[in-house]
C-alpha cells in the first residue's frame, strides 16, 4: 500500500518533467540560448566565416553614431504609433459587421481574408497599387487631376505607404478579435444601458468597451509585436530604400548581417539586441498582467 | 446586441446598410480583386499599359499553366507543404505534452517555465537569426526542409504551449482527480482522458499554425535558398525578381501561393477563429 | 506519443538525405542569369556541355539577379554547388580571401587559357593564382533612340556641351533625355562611374574606389557638380527610385525617353520590346574634360568553383569547356555580349562590333564597375548616396561626408 503510494507520488513528480522535456529542450536550444548568443556576438567583430575578434562595446558605440540606425529607430516608432490605428479601425469594422442580415458569415470571412494571405503577397499587391506609372492609386488620383505620386520612391511617404499596406491585414486581425468579443458582450447590460437612455457613443464607451477589454488587450499585444517585427513588407516593397529611408531595425539588422554589402554579424547582433530590449518592455508588461490574472484565479 | 440590430431600425436605414455592405467589401478587397483580374490578362495587355481596363482576352488557363511549366513554382509549393505539415504535427505533439504538464501539475518553477514559453514567443526574430542560422549550418541541415521545420517547431511551441495550457486549465479538474483515485497512470490520463478532450484546441491550433508557417517569409530566406528547398513565400519573391514587369504572372503566382491557407480558412473557419481568440483572449 | 515523435524525426531526416545528396556524375550549377537572354544562353551552354559529356548530368539552379547577391554567400559556406557565376576583380576578393573559391590555376595551365583568355587574366588573378574563368564582358555607354534624335535634329554628342544641348532640345520636345531605374541602386553607380572617369580619369577613379582618396576631395565634388548640371536640367526620368533597370526600359520603348546609360545587355530586351536597329543606336559616353583619356566601363562575368564543391573534377571540365573559343562564341551570341577568348568570333551585331572596336582601342583604361571596383560595403553606401543625390542634389555635402566616414571605416 505504502509502496504503491510512493510510486504514484514519484510518478506524479516525474511526469511533468517527462512531459515538458521535449518542448523545453527544443525551446531552449532554438529560442532561449540564441538570445544570449546574440548578446555575446554583439561584442565581437565577425564576418560569419573567419575568427571572431572581441571588440567590447565598439559595435554599440558605432551604432550611436550611425545615421541609418536612427532612421530605422525613427521608422520603428512611426510603425508603432500608426500600426495602432488597426485597433480602432478593426473595432469600427467589427461594429459595422455585427449584424445578422443574410450572408453575414460570408461577409465576415471576406473581410478577414487579408489576414490569411502571406505578407509577401500583400507586399507585392501594394507595390503594384502604388506604382507611379500605372498603379491604381495614381489612376484614381488622376481622376481628380492629382498625382502622380511615387509613394515607395519618396523618402517622405515611403514608410507611411508600407505601414498602410501592413494595416490592411492587421485591421482584419483586430476586427476578428472584436467580432468574437462583441458576441460575448452581456445582453443584459446592454438592455440595462438602454433603459438608462445610453445610446451610440455613450453606450459604446461606458458599457461595451469595458467588456471588450480582453479583446483590446490582445489586439494591442499582437499589434505592437506586428509593428516591431515589420520585416517582410519592408523587404518586399522597398528593400529599405530609397537610400535607406524606409529601413526599420528588423530590416537594417538583416541587411548588416546577411546581405552582400554587410556580413557584419556582430554589428547586426547589436541592432537585434536593441530591438530586443525595446520588445522586452512590452513582454514585461504582458507577463506582469498575466501574472496578476493568474494570481486572481 | 450592440450595435442595435439593423432589423429594429428604420426601413431606409436597413436599405442603406444592405447596399453599403457589398460596396464596403469591394473597396476592402479592391487590391485583391485587381490582382485576380490581372492574373488572367494577356502579356499584350500588360505591355500596352491596359492594367485597369477590360482585358482584351482572358488567359486564365495560359497564365496559370505558364507559371507551373516555366518556373519552379510547383516545387516551391511542394516545399511549403513539406515544411508546414511536419511543423504542425511536431508543434502539436510538443505543446500538447507541455501544455498538459503546465496545466495539471503543481511543481516548483511551473510559472517560470510557463512564462519562459510566453516570453520567448514574443521575441523579435532578429535576435535569433544569427545564432540559429549558425546552429543550422553546424548541424548540416542548412538549406533543407528539416532545418526550417525544426526551427519552426521549436518557436511555435511557445505560442502553442500557452494556448494548450490555458485550454486544459478550462477542463474540469475532477476528471483527472477521479482517474487518479482509480489508479490510472499519468501518461494514460494524458492519452485517454485529456487528449480526446483537446480535439477542438488541436484543430484550432493546427489551422492556425498551418497558416503562420505557410506564410512565413523571414525564416525561409534565412535558412533556405533555391528552388530545391525554399517555400513558396520566398520563392514567389525570387520569381518576382525574374518576372520583371510580367505582372500577369506575378499576380497568378501570388494567387496560387495564397490559395492553400485561404482554402483552409474557408473550410475550417470556425477552428481558425477559435484559435485566434480562444487561447489568447482568456 | 514519443514513438510518434521519433518517427516524425526519422521521416524528416530521411527527406533531408534525399534532398542534399549529390550523385556522382551530377554537376550542380548556380547562376543568377534569370533575364531571358542570359537564361537562354546558359540553357544552350549546358545542353552543349551535356552533349559533349554524356556521362555528366547538370543540375542547374536559377536565382534572380538581385536576390543572388545575398544567396551566394550562404550557399558558398553552407550548401555549395559545383559551379557558381560571379564577377571579376574586387568583387570576388572577399570570397577568395575567405577561402570560399577554389584555385583554378591548373585549369588555366592545362588548357592554355593564359594565352587565350589573356585579356582578362589580370582581373582573375589574386596572389598569383587564378580563381575562376571569365566567359563574357560587355561595353557600357549610351544607348539611344536614333529616330527621336533625328526627329529633333540632334547629332550624336561627343562632348559635354553638345550632350547638355542635346538634353535641352529633348526636354523642350517633351522627351526625357535619360531613362534610369535606381531602385536597386547599381544603375546610379554606372552614371557616377562615367561622370567620374570623364571628369577625373581612370587613375583617379581607381584610387577613389580603392579608398585612397577622400570622398570630400574637390575632384569628387567636381564630378558631382557635373552630375548636378544634368539633374537640374531635368535629364533623368522622374520617379526613378521606384523602378528596376528593366522597368525603366519602358519609357524608352514608348519614346518618352531617348537615352539610357547602360551595359550592352540592355539591347536584347529593347529589341524584344519591338525597337528595330534603325531606331536604336549606341554612342560612347561624351568627353567632359578633354585632358583625360577616354576610359571605359566593361565588367567581366565569370564562373567559379566553390571550395566546398563536391564534384570538382567535372566542374573543371565544365570550366575548360566554357573557356573554349567555340563555346564563348556561341554563348556570347545569345547573350549579345563579347567573348573573352581571343580566338572567338565577335557576333556581327552592330552593337557588339561597336563595343568591340571601342574597347580594343581605348587608351584610358577599363574599369569593372563601381560595385566591383569598390569593396561591397563602400559600394552599397556609395550607391545609396548617389541615388539620394539624384533626388536631393542639395544634400551633396552631407552625402559626401557620410561616404567619407564609411571610407575611413571600411578600408582600415
Amino acid at each position: 500500500m505504502s509502496a504503491s503510494r510512493a510510486s504514484r507520488f514519484n510518478q506524479r513528480s516525474l511526469a511533468p518533467v517527462l512531459f515538458l522535456a521535449p518542448a523545453i529542450l527544443f525551446f531552449m536550444f532554438y529560442v532561449i540560448f540564441p538570445i544570449f548568443q546574440s548578446m555575446q556576438i554583439s561584442l565581437y567583430d565577425w564576418d560569419g566565416l573567419g575568427d571572431k575578434t572581441f571588440v567590447g562595446m565598439d559595435n554599440y558605440v558605432e551604432l550611436m553614431d550611425d545615421e541609418a540606425f536612427y532612421t530605422s529607430l525613427k521608422n520603428n516608432v512611426i510603425w508603432l504609433v500608426l500600426y495602432m490605428l488597426a485597433i480602432p479601425a478593426g473595432l469600427f469594422i467589427a461594429l459595422f459587421l455585427n449584424q445578422t442580415v443574410f450572408g453575414m458569415r460570408l461577409y465576415k470571412s471576406l473581410f478577414f481574408f487579408p489576414f490569411v494571405i502571406s505578407q509577401v503577397v500583400v507586399g507585392l499587391v501594394f507595390t503594384w497599387f502604388y506604382d507611379p506609372s500605372f498603379g491604381l492609386l495614381n489612376v484614381i488620383l488622376g481622376w481628380f487631376g492629382l498625382g502622380p505620386v511615387t509613394i515607395l520612391g519618396d523618402e517622405t511617404w515611403v514608410t507611411y505607404g508600407i505601414i498602410f499596406a501592413g494595416l490592411w491585414p492587421q485591421t482584419a486581425y483586430c476586427m476578428i478579435l472584436y467580432i468574437t468579443g462583441l458576441n460575448a458582450v452581456d445582453p443584459e447590460q446592454i438592455e440595462a444601458g438602454r433603459l438608462d437612455n445610453a445610446k451610440g457613443w455613450n453606450m459604446l464607451w461606458y458599457i461595451i468597451l469595458p467588456q471588450l477589454k480582453p479583446a483590446t488587450f490582445i489586439a494591442i499585444v499582437v499589434t505592437v509585436i506586428g509593428a516591431l517585427r515589420s520585416f517582410d513588407l519592408v523587404s518586399i516593397m522597398t528593400a529599405g530604400g530609397p537610400w535607406g529611408s524606409s529601413r526599420v531595425l528588423a530590416y537594417y539588422m538583416y541587411e548588416k548581417a546577411f546581405s552582400e554589402y554587410g556580413f557584419r554579424m556582430g554589428y547586426g547582433a547589436a541592432i537585434a539586441v536593441v530591438l530586443f530590449l525595446i520588445m522586452m518592455i512590452y513582454i514585461t508588461v504582458f507577463l506582469v498582467k498575466m501574472y496578476r490574472d493568474e494570481k486572481g484565479h | 446586441m450592440f450595435p442595435t440590430p439593423i432589423e429594429r431600425r428604420s426601413l431606409a436605414l436597413q436599405r442603406l446598410y444592405k447596399t453599403a455592405l457589398p460596396f464596403a467589401m469591394i473597396l476592402w478587397l479592391l487590391p485583391l480583386i485587381a490582382v485576380a483580374l490581372t492574373s488572367i490578362r494577356s502579356a499584350g495587355d500588360i505591355t500596352a499599359g491596359n492594367y485597369w481596363g477590360w482585358p482584351t482576352s482572358f488567359n486564365l488557363v495560359q497564365n496559370y499553366s505558364d507559371i507551373f511549366t516555366n518556373t519552379p513554382l510547383g516545387n516551391y509549393m511542394w516545399n511549403s507543404v513539406r515544411v508546414t505539415i511536419p511543423t504542425v504535427i511536431g508543434t502539436l505533439a510538443l505543446s500538447c505534452m507541455s501544455g498538459f504538464a503546465l496545466a495539471v501539475y503543481k511543481f516548483k518553477g511551473n510559472m517560470l517555465v510557463f512564462f519562459m514559453f510566453v516570453a520567448g514567443n514574443f521575441v523579435p526574430f532578429q535576435i535569433l537569426m544569427v545564432p540559429v542560422r549558425d546552429l543550422t549550418l553546424q548541424m548540416g541541415i542548412y538549406n533543407t526542409i528539416t532545418g526550417l521545420a525544426l526551427f519552426h517547431i521549436a518557436f511555435q511551441t511557445g505560442f502553442c504551449t500557452l494556448f494548450m495550457r490555458n485550454f486544459i486549465r478550462s477542463l474540469p479538474v475532477e476528471l483527472i482527480e477521479a482517474a487518479r483515485v482509480e489508479g490510472v497512470k499519468e501518461w494514460r490520463i494524458f492519452w485517454f482522458i485529456i487528449l480526446p478532450l483537446m480535439r477542438p484546441a488541436i484543430a484550432a491550433l493546427a489551422v492556425l499554425i498551418f497558416t503562420f508557417i505557410w506564410n512565413d517569409y523571414f525564416w525561409a530566406t534565412v535558412l533556405t535558398q533555391g528552388a530545391e528547398s525554399q517555400p513558396v513565400t520566398a520563392g514567389l519573391y525570387s520569381l518576382n525578381g525574374q518576372w520583371v514587369a510580367a505582372w500577369h504572372l506575378v499576380s497568378a503566382g501570388s494567387i496560387v501561393a495564397a490559395l492553400p491557407p485561404v482554402a483552409i480558412f474557408f473550410l475550417l473557419q470556425k477552428h481558425f477563429i477559435a484559435g485566434l481568440t480562444l487561447g489568447a483572449v482568456k | 506519443m514519443v514513438t510518434k515523435f521519433k518517427t516524425t524525426i526519422a521521416a524528416l531526416a530521411a527527406s533531408t538525405i534525399l534532398a542534399t545528396s549529390a550523385f556522382a556524375g551530377e554537376l550542380v550549377i548556380n547562376t543568377d542569369t534569370s533575364d531571358p537572354a542570359p537564361k537562354a544562353a546558359f540553357e544552350q551552354l549546358i545542353a552543349d556541355f551535356e552533349a559533349a559529356n554524356p556521362d555528366i548530368t547538370v543540375k542547374w539552379n536559377l536565382f534572380d539577379h538581385e536576390g543572388y547577391k545575398t544567396s551566394i554567400r550562404n550557399f558558398l559556406t553552407a550548401d555549395a554547388p559545383d559551379l557558381a557565376n560571379w564577377y571579376a576583380g574586387n568583387r570576388m576578393l572577399p570570397y577568395v580571401n575567405a577561402g570560399l573559391f577554389e584555385d583554378v590555376s591548373d585549369v588555366w595551365e592545362d588548357n592554355g587559357l593564359n594565352d587565350s583568355l589573356a585579356s582578362a587574366a589580370g582581373s582573375m588573378t589574386i596572389d598569383g593564382k587564378k580563381w575562376g574563368v571569365p566567359y563574357t564582358y560587355y561595353q557600357w555607354g549610351v544607348y539611344y533612340r536614333k529616330d527621336i534624335f533625328e526627329a529633333n535634329n540632334i547629332e550624336v554628342p561627343t562632348n559635354w556641351d553638345e550632350f547638355k544641348a542635346a538634353g535641352a532640345t529633348l526636354t523642350a520636345a517633351g522627351v526625357t533625355p535619360i531613362t534610369i531605374g535606381t531602385k536597386y541602386l547599381w544603375t546610379a553607380g554606372g552614371v557616377f562611374d562615367y561622370l567620374n572617369l570623364r571628369t577625373n580619369g581612370y587613375d583617379f577613379h581607381m584610387a577613389l574606389t580603392k579608398g585612397e582618396v577622400e570622398w570630400t576631395d574637390p575632384r569628387v565634388v567636381e564630378t558631382m557638380n557635373n552630375w548636378k548640371q544634368l539633374i537640374d536640367a531635368g535629364f533623368f526620368l522622374e520617379n526613378h527610385t521606384s523602378y528596376s533597370w528593366q522597368e525603366a526600359l519602358a519609357p524608352m520603348v514608348a519614346g518618352d525617353a531617348a537615352m539610357y546609360v547602360m551595359g550592352n545587355f540592355a539591347v536584347a530586351p529593347l529589341r524584344e520590346a519591338g525597337l528595330t536597329d534603325d531606331q536604336l543606336g549606341f554612342f560612347q559616353f561624351p568627353v567632359i574634360n578633354p585632358d583625360v583619356p577616354l576610359a571605359e566601363e566593361a565588367p567581366t562575368d565569370t564562373l567559379h568553383i566553390p571550395a566546398n564543391a563536391t564534384n570538382k573534377e567535372d566542374a573543371k571540365k565544365f570550366l575548360a569547356f566554357l573557356a573554349s573559343a567555340e563555346a564563348q562564341t556561341k554563348i556570347n551570341e545569345v547573350l549579345g555580349q563579347l567573348p573573352i577568348n581571343k580566338d572567338s568570333t565577335v557576333g556581327d551585331d552592330k552593337f557588339l562590333q561597336a563595343g568591340y572596336t571601342m574597347l580594343s582601342t581605348t587608351d584610358g583604361g577599363i574599369a569593372q564597375f563601381f560595385d566591383r571596383d569598390a569593396p561591397a560595403e563602400m559600394a552599397k553606401i556609395g550607391m545609396e548616396g548617389f541615388q539620394e543625390f539624384m533626388v536631393k542634389p542639395d544634400r551633396l555635402d552631407a552625402i559626401l561626408a557620410r561616404l567619407e566616414k564609411t571610407r575611413l571605416r571600411v578600408y582600415k
